[in-house]
């Protein structure tokens, strides 16, 4: 075993140190893989930083409640007596003030982006006060907070970089009512920063939406009272509602479009391994007909077929994992952070998100890396290998 | 490895074909060989003849379409390819006409190749490949690439390749015919005393009368047969 450990060993150092003779195919192939793994990276990272951008902050002791049925708030609807039930109903936090619930509606404006000046759907939030104290990581960045009974909005961070006008100060018009943005804010759940916040009293008279809301937010005394909230409301006769704790309805409302560009993203990069395999396999049939006669020499003079098969494949997985490591700086440099929004057609709102490249989706690429090299090396190992020994010392 | 009878190398009714296209290339035919151990016996033959041919078949690099091939007893005709790669190291020196050294590694890298294949200890095996070197006359010269020497003290640091394991058979593939003549009679001469000294049977392919008139026995192929006489 050290015996033939050895002969890898040594046989794959000698292929490596071969290389700078093989300089400009070595790096084709390295290169080639680079920009697979990039292009990957760089994909996935649009899916990765949605999903993020979704399910980051989702805490595990908030509970959403909506219509039975409902796939999302867009599609749910509550009366205020439901409403009533919800907040009544034993596991919600309270405060002196009384239960930590945000009852919320949610209607769709349109609002130039700032990069291209066309229309998007913009989420329309209306919240109570204990929308805060749900949520509890909001911070007002800029501005102050809307003033209750007043035609006033917050904006998201990501709101107020993506849309015009959205500015500390400026006045908007949504439906039929001028509202005045007074403040940013940052943090909440989900695609919060996305949103254009204020008083759902406010809200419900001036978008027609009588005495309704589509959701409720309650704040749970802990993460275990979840089963007494939801057990509370799915056995209570009077309600026909649905309960969720917030970060699965999140990953649940980003999972469409995560997938789908997932897809996308292993379909270009399927496609470009294909050509970056094709690379490996050309520099590889090249290594070994450059050595052949080398190769011989050394299986003349004992060296198994084994050895000379793993190190051939040796060879390729370093360029290819060198060329694979390459890429995925690339992309993370090229594209971690960097700002985009897209619409989520679950719920038909433009969603502010930042491409993530995370630890995760490097190893994914490495992996892809390693594989491309892997299958590349395969053959021309295979060939090397089954040359007759004789053959092969004759060639100059 | 056993020598039965003071025979080491017994090669009978071999027969080696090729397929060429769509022709059949008769190389050997019921060719019948044997060597007796601490022998240097010269291969001579016309270009194409099968000297070379033979030589693999005798080192186990190629196998026979018929006949059989015994060295020092083992039937090698008869072996797997591992068995066979792991006879070769154990039991050959091969030294080639152009050297064959891997030109990544320096002198004492490239001698200590085969001894990769055994179970020697790092220490050990500088041991080894020190005496090879010095054995071939080039201990000075251990550090450096092949490219850094001359044809001479390459083939040199073959020779020291093929004896670091201590084989019983060296097989030499026209070891000269790279070289001038003053380097080439350098080289036969080792031979020679690696014959003599330390009773290595060495067979050698050659064209060159000059070098098969260094050997102990010279025979002479010619169309797939061996014979006593140089042909006409």
């Amino acid at each position: 075993m050290i015996n033939w450990l050895n002969q890898v060993i040594s046989v794959s150092l000698f292929n490596l140190r071969t290389i700078p003779e093989r300089m400009g195919s070595s790096l084709t192939a390295a290169v080639g893989i680079a920009g697979v793994v990039a292009v990957l990276v760089g994909v996935l990272s649009i899916a990765e930083g949605f999903r993020e951008a979704m399910t980051v902050s989702g805490p595990d002791d908030v509970a959403i409640v909506l219509r039975s049925g409902a796939d999302s708030e867009m599609t749910s609807g509550l009366s205020r007596e439901e409403v009533r039930l919800i907040l009544d109903a034993p596991g919600v936090a309270r405060t002196d003030e009384g239960p930590l619930a945000s009852a919320e509606l949610f209607v769709m404006v349109n609002l130039p982006t700032r990069s291209t000046g066309t229309d998007a759907n913009v989420p329309f939030r209306g919240v109570g006060q204990s929308a805060f104290g749900v949520r509890g990581d909001i911070d007002i960045v800029e501005g102050r907070n809307f003033e209750p009974g007043r035609n006033e909005v917050i904006v998201g961070v990501g709101a107020a970089g993506t849309y015009a006008g959205m500015d500390v100060g400026n006045t908007v018009r949504f439906g039929q009512t001028d509202w005045k943005v007074v403040g940013i804010f940052s943090g909440g759940s989900g695609s919060a920063e996305s949103e254009v916040w204020t008083d759902s009293a406010v809200l419900q008279p001036a978008f027609n939406r009588s005495d309704s809301f589509q959701s409720v937010y309650a704040k749970l005394a802990s993460p275990s009272s979840f089963t007494e909230f939801k057990d509370a409301l799915t056995t209570n006769p009077q309600l026909k509602v649905k309960t969720l704790p917030h970060g699965e309805y999140l990953f649940e409302q980003s999972s469409l479009l995560t997938q789908f560009i997932q897809s996308i993203g292993y379909f270009i990069a399927a496609l470009m391994a294909l050509g970056a395999l094709f690379g490996a396999l050309n520099t590889m049939y090249n290594a070994v007909s450059s050595r052949t006669r080398e190769i011989a020499t050394l299986r003349a003079l004992g060296f198994g077929s084994g050895p000379i098969v793993l190190s051939i494949l040796f060879e390729s997985l370093v360029l290819a994992v060198v060329g694979g490591a390459v890429g995925a700086a690339a992309a993370y440099f090229a594209f971690d952070g960097f700002k985009a929004a897209t619409i989520n057609w679950q719920t038909f709102s433009q969603i502010a998100f930042s491409f993530a490249v995370t630890p995760r989706l490097l190893q994914t690429a490495i992996v892809w890396a390693a594989v491309i090299g892997l299958l590349g090396g395969f053959f021309p190992a295979i060939r090397a290998a089954r040359l007759p020994i004789a053959e092969g010392l004759r060639e100059s | 490895m056993s020598e039965s009878n003071g025979v080491l190398v017994r090669v009978e009714n071999v027969e080696k074909n090729f397929q060429r296209g769509s022709e059949k290339v008769h190389v050997l035919s019921g060719l019948n060989l044997e060597v007796p151990d601490g022998t240097f016996l010269a291969l001579m033959g016309p270009s194409g003849s099968g000297k070379s041919t033979l030589l693999n078949l005798i080192g186990g690099l190629d196998r026979p379409t018929t006949g059989s091939v015994e060295v020092g007893g083992d039937r090698i005709d008869k072996l797997s390819g591992r068995q066979l790669a792991a006879w070769r190291a154990r039991h050959i020196g091969f030294i080639f006409q152009f050297y064959n050294l891997l030109p990544v590694l320096t002198a004492e890298r490239n001698v200590e190749l085969p001894l990769l294949l055994t179970h020697l200890s790092k220490s050990e095996r500088r041991k080894h490949v020190e005496t090879a070197l010095d054995v071939v006359g080039l201990s000075h010269r251990t550090r450096h690439y092949p490219r850094q020497l001359s044809g001479g003290e390459q083939q040199r640091v073959g020779i020291a390749r093929a004896i670091v394991t201590d084989p019983t058979l060296l097989l030499c593939d026209e070891p000269t015919g790279d070289l001038d003549r003053k380097s080439g009679d350098d080289i036969l001469e080792l031979l020679q005393a690696l014959n003599r000294d330390h009773g290595k049977t060495i067979v050698m392919v050659t064209h060159d009368p000059h070098a098969s008139a260094r050997a102990s026995h010279t025979v002479y192929l010619d169309k797939g047969q061996l014979s006593l006489e140089p042909p006409e």
